[in-house]
């Protein structure tokens, strides 16, 4: 998106629809957050994860009156379904980031539809995240302990510890990714802004816009800024996985203390983000017809990023299994023998059909122009990314070093609640943003079309009507 | 101080990036200096017409030092100074148990500087600017490329450059009011 360049839309692969102009890019999808009318499935939507939103705060409020017991951790699984979601969520959280950030820098034209969406995914992914550590701390009101502040204890936080990496990651991670979105998002609050009919509407975009009128230095500091941080947060992501990897990594616990295990969480934090891009961006562009924006081209890229990081991930497995085995440690090599044959093996054996099996559909093309397909696949990796974390953290820790000390993990239902209620408010803050805000970049997608001020020929022709040929109509 | 123009600025409006770019080309070549161009999209040419560079990664590149300075100031003073505990035997400063934490904090401050700073040297939040008077400017965020001469440029006068800027061949020419 460097500048508008009249030969975007032409190059190549359909990125974009044919036959789109400034104003016809601008207008539809404009159109969509300051439409009066809402689809009815948004409502239903909404009120679904609603729902879901209600069946979280009572899962928190009910943790908060009983305490950690209501859930199904105990020695030796210590850490159940918080550790199992928290890295669930976060992983899904890093496919934005990379769409939005390393694609970016990679000057892939295609992530310019569906960065925006993904970028809110990451946000929303991230909060959901966070809620699992914080109550899973014991006592969520104490939880600013993780902080370094000066306090009456006299204490300071240990900086050796690979938990406290992870409370500077995830919160840097959430904070950057916030101010990545909010950059994102100015020069389209301003588009809103003059755009929007109600005057409070106007005011309300116009206070978020803080002012932007597109002038050349604005732009320049603009993308100046933008690219830098797109080169901030390829890193930053990458770092936030590997620190994720770093609690299970740095503790000696089989199945844990391995050096796979830093690459392998993050391919499988990208292949699973993609997933969930994917299960986002096939109903949404089917819902507000957007097939101009988000075409096939771009499903098609994220089936191929989808099979190549899953590829990755199955030669995590398969390192896994090879080191167990070439370590000649007889913990290690009971950790996998009893992973793939012991109690939890029906978990292992899900995991590999997801992860393993079911994406190598993708080699097809037929497969990755097949959209139900695509849908079906992309559910099925979301499921077995959840897998494979239930796979890491309870096998290894079900078996503890004594037989004595040997144990099964069942989640209560309230660890079910809580994972639910997260899926809720994942949906719910994902419905509000498609409706107040632009799900699409606007900005950036007019840098896919030629720099003119074409007045769209049919389609949203009654907007530029009602804005008059050169918008006097509208403002006093 | 009082405004030496009654008006703020001239406003021309152009059809495409193309002409925008040649009219700020001729405008710099007739020896305006205070102007300012507005576009839908990010026109890295039209900048640099108007003779603008920024100076936006030297901030950036502060702020990252910054940060790793902190993150691995504040380590270091509650591991070695203010709060010393053996852990495993290591040493008080064992800086690669900091790396991670230095790192984290570098990214942050970076990329707090890089917004921070974008929006200081842009003036933002800025609610109110004399642009926003002319109606036709709305579809500066829409379809149309804007250029302003302004009156504090020192070749400025109302009827030499409103006759310059209407043969720069734009669609209009609009005197924004202060």
């Amino acid at each position: 998106m460097s500048s508008a360049k009249p030969t975007g839309a032409a190059s190549g692969a359909p990125v974009i629809g044919p036959g789109h102009s400034l104003a016809s890019v601008t207008d539809q999808i404009s159109k969509i957050v300051l439409s009066r009318q809402t689809p009815t499935g948004w409502f239903i939507g909404l009120g679904v994860a609603m729902l879901g939103v209600g069946v979280l705060i009572t899962a928190i409020g009910w943790l908060l009156w009983w305490g950690l017991g209501v859930w199904g951790i105990n020695q030796p699984v210590g850490w159940g379904f918080a550790i199992i979601n928290f890295v669930w969520w976060i992983g899904i959280g890093h496919a934005g980031t990379l769409i939005s950030a390393i694609l970016l820098l990679l000057k892939q034209e295609w992530r310019t539809s569906i960065n925006r969406f993904a970028e809110a995914m990451t946000l929303f992914a991230v909060m959901c995240a966070g809620v699992f550590p914080l109550l899973h701390v014991g006592r969520p009101w104490l939880a600013y302990w993780l902080l370094p502040y000066p306090n009456t204890m006299g204490m300071w936080p240990q900086f050796r510890s690979p938990l406290l990496w992870d409370v500077f990651a995830v919160s840097t991670y959430a904070t950057v990714s916030a101010l990545f979105w909010y950059v994102g998002l100015i020069p389209d609050l301003a588009t809103l802004r003059d755009r929007a009919k109600s005057l409070v509407w106007k005011r309300i975009y116009g206070a978020l816009a803080l002012g932007w009128r597109g002038a050349a230095r604005h732009w320049e500091r603009y993308e100046t800024a933008y690219g830098l941080l797109a080169g901030l947060a390829t890193p930053l992501v990458v770092s936030v996985h590997t620190v994720v990897s770093f609690d299970f990594a740095v503790s000696v616990i089989p199945g844990w203390h391995a050096t796979i295990m830093p690459p392998y969480f993050v391919a499988g934090a990208i292949f699973s983000g993609f997933a969930m891009v994917l299960t986002l961006a096939i109903p949404i562009r089917r819902i507000f017809g957007l097939e101009d924006f988000i075409t096939m081209k771009h499903l098609d890229n994220m089936a191929k990023v989808i099979l190549a990081t899953g590829m990755i991930v199955c030669y995590g497995y398969a390192m896994e299994a090879f080191f167990a085995w070439y370590s000649g440690s007889p913990y290690e090599r009971y950790m996998i023998v009893n992973r793939m044959l012991g109690p939890y093996g029906w978990s292992y054996w899900a995991l590999i059909t997801c992860n393993l099996l079911v994406p190598q559909l993708l080699w097809s093309s037929a497969v990755r122009r097949n959209i139900a397909a695509l849908f079906a696949i992309a559910i099925v990796v979301n499921v077995g990314m959840w897998l494979e974390r239930f796979v890491i953290v309870v096998t290894s820790l079900h078996r503890d070093y004594l037989p004595s000390s040997w144990g099964m993990y069942y989640p209560t239902v309230w660890d079910w609640a809580l994972y639910i209620g997260t899926i809720g408010l994942f949906f719910f803050l994902l419905f509000l943003f498609i409706r107040f805000l632009p799900m699409i970049s606007i900005f950036e997608m007019r840098t896919l079309v030629p720099a003119t001020g074409e007045e769209p020929p049919k389609k949203g022709l009654h907007i530029a009507a009602s804005a008059g040929p050169s918008g006097e109509a509208r403002r006093p | 101080m009082k405004p030496k123009f009654p008006i703020y600025g001239y406003l021309a409006e152009f059809h495409d990036g193309a002409e925008l770019l040649a009219a700020a080309k001729s405008s710099r070549a007739a020896g305006y200096t205070v102007m300012e161009a507005y576009t839908p999209v990010p026109m890295e040419e039209v900048a640099h017409t108007l003779g603008f560079r920024t100076s936006l990664p030297w901030i950036v590149l502060a702020g990252g030092v910054l940060g790793a300075c902190v993150g691995f100031g504040l380590q270091y003073w509650t591991s070695v100074i203010d709060y010393p505990m053996n852990i495993g035997g290591r040493p008080m400063n064992s800086w690669p148990s900091f790396i991670v934490v230095t790192f984290e904090m570098t990214i942050l401050f970076a990329a707090a500087s890089a917004v921070l700073g974008m929006l200081w040297l842009n003036g933002l939040p800025q609610p109110y600017h004399p642009v926003f008077n002319v109606p036709a400017f709305e579809l500066a965020s829409r379809n149309r490329f804007f250029l302003m001469i302004l009156s504090r440029d020192p070749q400025f006068d109302m009827a030499g450059t409103k006759s310059f800027m209407d043969g720069l061949g734009g669609l209009s020419v609009k005197e924004v009011p202060h």
